[in-house]
């Protein structure tokens, strides 16, 4: 520790110009999350529960909800992906500006959920980077609270300083993936009674 | 009725169910939408069966109602497994058919000949791993969910609109030319065949 001389007043704060940066610039970001509401299934209904007055997440900055994606910090995926509609959020995604977070709200959005068909994305975290998953079938609006809270204190420890604490996510390979190929199918293994099914090839 | 459409007539609980020859389908539903005291003036569904028992035909199921006389009839039409699995479409009689067989079409692989347009209504147009409500269908699919995946984020979400459909949406200015190109040819990717 240097000696920075005698101390008279302690109306003053030291710090490392980095970290005041951090953190002005992550308080900002995660106390005004403008919403872009991606509601497919009935979580979109307790994801409305959340919006409204009695839960009401503009409390925690949320006051805008914006629906279109050049406005839109935090895509909130409320409900089941079909195949059909993953090039539709990973559009959305790729139309949002940096910074963005992605909460995939519910088992269906996270894992597929009981819908293990040919239908269904197996997790939405196979199309987008997803950031915080809340789990229920669906979250009540408690969970989904929670799970913003989660995000801001997420966003408060990342660094613009650090590229370990602030990962960009890249566009999509040459295959048009964002995982390789090897770890989708492992994390879309059936689990659960769908076990007894079999696959073709 | 028309002689020798009627193969077979059940009353059961209230449920009348009709099963018509498939080549006298078209004379047997024309009948019962333009004789007076038929008036079947209302296609409610089409939908199609499969039987557990690989022995037994699909079923093609047709269900009228009347709306002047409020009685419901409900037509089935047998295909054979072994056979070329198409039948006529309705659609020149009720024009409502024209989506309802275009998801029997796309579940079952079942073709509606006269169909207006008969093209896949809920799986994407280039969907490549067959009819998903065919017994013979594994639940996942034939393809990887790897594959799955790929596949779906290749899909151009613009080519699943005309280029009218587009503009009112005023999207269409704002594509690439190439891709207006295309979709001014009307090219939506290749359409796959049927697997066997």
């Amino acid at each position: 520790m240097k000696h920075v001389g005698e101390v008279k007043s302690s109306n003053y704060l030291l710090a490392k110009f980095e970290n005041l940066v951090d953190w002005a610039v992550n308080s900002s970001r995660a106390n005004s999350l403008w919403p872009m509401p991606f509601g497919t299934a009935c979580c979109a209904i307790e994801f409305m529960a959340t919006a409204a007055s009695r839960f009401d997440f503009a409390r925690f900055g949320m006051e805008r909800q914006a629906f279109s994606p050049r406005q839109a910090d935090v895509l909130i995926c409320a409900g089941r992906l079909p195949f059909k509609l993953a090039p539709v959020i990973r559009r959305i995604y790729d139309q949002m500006p940096q910074p963005k977070w992605v909460i995939s709200m519910g088992a269906c959005a996270s894992t597929g959920g009981v819908f293990d068909n040919y239908a269904m994305v197996q997790g939405i975290d196979t199309i987008v980077p997803v950031d915080v998953y809340v789990p229920g079938c669906p979250p009540r609006p408690e969970g989904l609270l929670y799970g913003i809270l989660l995000l801001h204190k997420k966003i408060k420890g990342e660094s613009l300083f650090d590229a370990v604490k602030r990962r960009e996510e890249q566009p999509l390979d040459d295959r048009g993936l964002r995982l390789p190929p090897e770890t989708i199918d492992e994390i879309s293994e059936p689990f659960g009674n769908s076990v007894h099914q079999f696959r073709s090839s | 009725m028309i002689p020798g459409a009627v193969r077979e007539a059940v009353a059961r609980d209230g449920e009348r169910i009709v099963y018509v020859a498939r080549e006298r389908l078209l004379d047997a539903m024309r009948w019962l939408q333009e004789t007076p005291e038929q008036e079947f003036d209302y296609l409610v569904d089409v939908t199609a069966v499969e039987f557990r028992d690989r022995e037994r035909p699909l079923e093609v199921v047709y269900f009228l109602r009347s709306l002047k006389r409020r009685v419901d009839v409900r037509i089935k039409v047998e295909l054979q497994p072994s056979d070329e699995l198409s039948v006529d479409s309705v659609w020149h009689l009720w024009h409502g058919a024209d989506w309802l067989e275009r998801e029997v079409f796309d579940m079952f692989g079942i073709t509606f000949k006269g169909h207006p347009d008969l093209r896949r209504i809920l799986m994407w147009e280039t969907y490549a791993e067959g009819y998903p409500l065919r017994k013979s269908f594994p639940l996942r699919g034939r393809f990887s969910r790897a594959e799955q995946v790929r596949q779906a984020l290749n899909i151009n979400p613009e080519g699943n609109y005309s280029l009218e459909e587009l503009s009112i949406a005023e999207a269409a200015g704002d594509l690439p030319e190439d891709m207006r190109d295309r979709l001014r040819r009307g090219e939506r990717g290749v359409i796959p065949e049927p697997p066997q």
